[in-house]
């Protein structure tokens, strides 16, 4: 079904008897091939060699060694960097699935109407990356902001959201979990595939709709679960606009929305300091390489294939 | 109709039993949790249709007197008047559609029809490149571009697309493909088709929903996209609407918040229509792919 699930299955496939055509074969390839080399495993080479490097766009690369990445284990605002992302991931993408599971699972059953409310839901997935929307968050969580407004019917004194250190991250934890549409619309796809036989069966034996959902749905929708997890860690490691565009670019306040990937940026791009920000590059790599194989492995004790 | 009400009218009348009123109670939740989701940027639409000191004391979003001010005034609030962002923007995305469109759909065919040495390879390290943060290629992409003197123009956000860079697409359509029978491949064979006849005659008339859904993801992804604009144009002249959005932000104190919203409305709108156009593909995409 989809791209995890085909890489862990590539190797089971039989090679077919077909006649083989490597010339057609490798014509139809060859703009993605040459994309491949020249787009994306040269430019990964290069960067390899350029995070043992100084190299200021300017002057030539100096080699220096391992210097790049003994000087992440005492940069400060790295080490914060780090601990700002984690955060905002481990927050976030929980959240987002717990959302995204419960109103699937609500929709999935047969609510008239369905097809709209799943649109009104998927919708912000598609907004929720603009420069427009992160615009509107600085001033719904701003001062003055709409927060606010509606706080203050209610009698609540709000503040500044985005300004205060201690909330301006919470922010854009809500933005993420608001995204919640798109892990809903694949959450939804998986519950299509559960047979209704089991449930007419769980019903005869009278189960309840909690025990009905614990017993039957959650295990069978544990693929699902895993795929969406591995495929929202991944994107929320990589956030950047939205903390980029509510800070001001800065980070701030008081580098409390300084993601990695705005590190990487104001080292690379607003520094020119392209060694470091290659360096970092790769330990961003190497984070998110870790996380999905961590993931993979404890798969194998939560996740249930029904085949 | 208010929850606490029912209880009470579940006991006296016969009509109003659980069966028939828990449906209610859900329509009430979830249309409560759409308003609540969709509140701020309907409430955005208004406030950029208001005068901008209503803006910080309503969180209403009646317009009692709607006024097209805000932009007027945000249309040219920048160097450049507005219409020129569009324009921009409408270029990359155009070429970065018509790149995907061409490039993704040959790679799929050869890795979804053909048989050539080292197929499952490289199909593996295509799946591979899907999950690739940009951060690890963009600085020597970027070092390989300034030198071919490619930056402040749309090559650099276009000439990847045409090389299938954006790997999800070539997987949509391999996905696509595979649940085309292979009886009318054979069939146009034996009518003495080649390879690229059997593609551009029966696979590519045949995919037109995969194209679509690839349409319409790269039409708001591109539209959307800031990370490697804000990299590759640098010069206001050529600035995308997420860029000219941003140096608003910077630019303008939070007063002009009517103008800022104005123009975040324009940049919307188009990602809106292709939502409402494209609903069907967008769900589809998301449902095979997890792509989003």
């Amino acid at each position: 079904m989809s791209a995890l699930s085909e890489l862990g299955s590539l190797r089971g496939r039989k090679a077919s008897g077909r006649k083989k055509d490597n010339l057609a074969g490798y014509l139809f390839l060859a703009p993605w091939l040459l994309g491949l080399f020249l787009i994306t495993i040269g430019p990964m080479l290069a960067s390899l060699y350029l995070s043992f490097t100084d190299y200021n766009l300017i002057q030539a690369p100096k080699w220096i060694g391992l210097d790049n990445f003994v000087r992440m284990l005492s940069d400060q605002r790295l080490h914060n960097s780090l601990k700002v992302t984690f955060t905002y991931v481990f927050v976030s993408v929980p959240l987002q699935l717990a959302l995204a599971l419960l109103l699937a699972v609500v929709l999935d059953r047969g609510v008239r109407g369905m097809a709209l409310y799943r649109s009104i839901f998927y919708l912000p997935s598609l907004l929720g990356s603009s420069v427009a929307i992160a615009i509107l968050w600085r001033q719904v969580f701003g001062t003055e902001g709409l927060m606010n407004q509606v706080l203050g019917l209610a009698g609540i004194e709000g503040k500044g959201w985005i300004s205060d250190p201690s909330t301006a991250l919470g922010t854009l934890v809500v933005l993420n979990v608001w995204t919640f549409g798109s892990p809903m619309v694949i959450f939804l796809a998986g519950l299509r595939q559960i047979p209704s036989m089991y449930y007419e069966a769980a019903a005869v034996d009278g189960a309840g709709t909690l025990r009905r959902f614990v017993s039957i749905t959650l295990p069978l929708l544990t693929p699902i679960v895993f795929f969406n997890l591995v495929l929202q860690l991944i994107h929320a490691f990589q956030s950047f606009t939205q903390a980029f565009v509510v800070s001001g670019g800065s980070g701030g306040p008081s580098d409390s929305t300084m993601f990695f990937t705005l590190y990487l940026y104001d080292r690379g791009f607003g520094n020119f300091d392209m060694g470091y920000a290659s360096a970092m590059a790769w330990f961003l790599l190497v984070i998110i390489g870790v996380f999905t194989a961590a993931n993979f492995f404890a798969s194998k004790y939560w996740v249930f294939y029904d085949d | 109709m208010t929850t606490e009400t029912l209880p009470r009218t579940v006991g006296r009348t016969a009509i109003l039993t659980w069966p028939r009123v828990r449906p209610l109670i859900i329509h009430v939740l979830l249309a409560g949790a759409a308003l609540v989701m969709l509140y701020p940027v309907i409430w955005m639409v208004v406030s950029s249709l208001r005068p901008g000191n209503e803006i910080f004391r309503d969180p209403g979003i009646l317009v009692k007197d709607l006024r097209i001010e805000n932009y007027r005034v945000g249309w040219n609030a920048l160097t450049e008047p507005f219409t020129r962002y569009l324009l921009n923007s409408a270029l990359v995305v155009l070429g970065a559609i018509l790149g995907n469109l061409v490039s993704c759909s040959m790679a799929a065919y050869a890795f979804a029809r053909l048989e050539f040495s080292g197929k499952k390879f490289w199909f593996a390290i295509m799946l591979l490149s899907i999950m690739l943060p940009i951060h690890v290629v963009i600085v020597p992409q970027y070092i390989l571009f300034s030198n071919l003197g490619w930056i402040n123009t749309v090559l650099p956000l276009i000439v990847p697309k045409l090389l299938a860079t954006d790997a999800f697409f070539v997987f949509l359509m391999v996905q696509f493909i595979r649940g085309i029978p292979r009886e009318l491949d054979e069939a146009a064979r034996i009518d003495g088709c080649g390879k690229a006849g059997i593609f551009v005659r029966i696979i590519l008339p045949l995919m037109v929903p995969a194209l679509a859904t690839t349409t319409i993801f790269t039409f708001i992804w591109t539209w959307n996209d800031f990370f490697s604009q804000l990299i590759y144009l640098t010069d206001p002249h050529m600035y995308t609407v997420p860029l000219a959005l941003r140096s608003f932000v910077d630019s303008t104190s939070s007063s002009s918040w009517g103008s800022m919203f104005a123009m975040s409305v324009v940049s919307l709108v188009p990602v809106f229509l292709a939502f409402l156009l494209g609903q069907r593909f967008l769900i589809k995409g998301i449902a095979t792919t997890g792509i989003k």
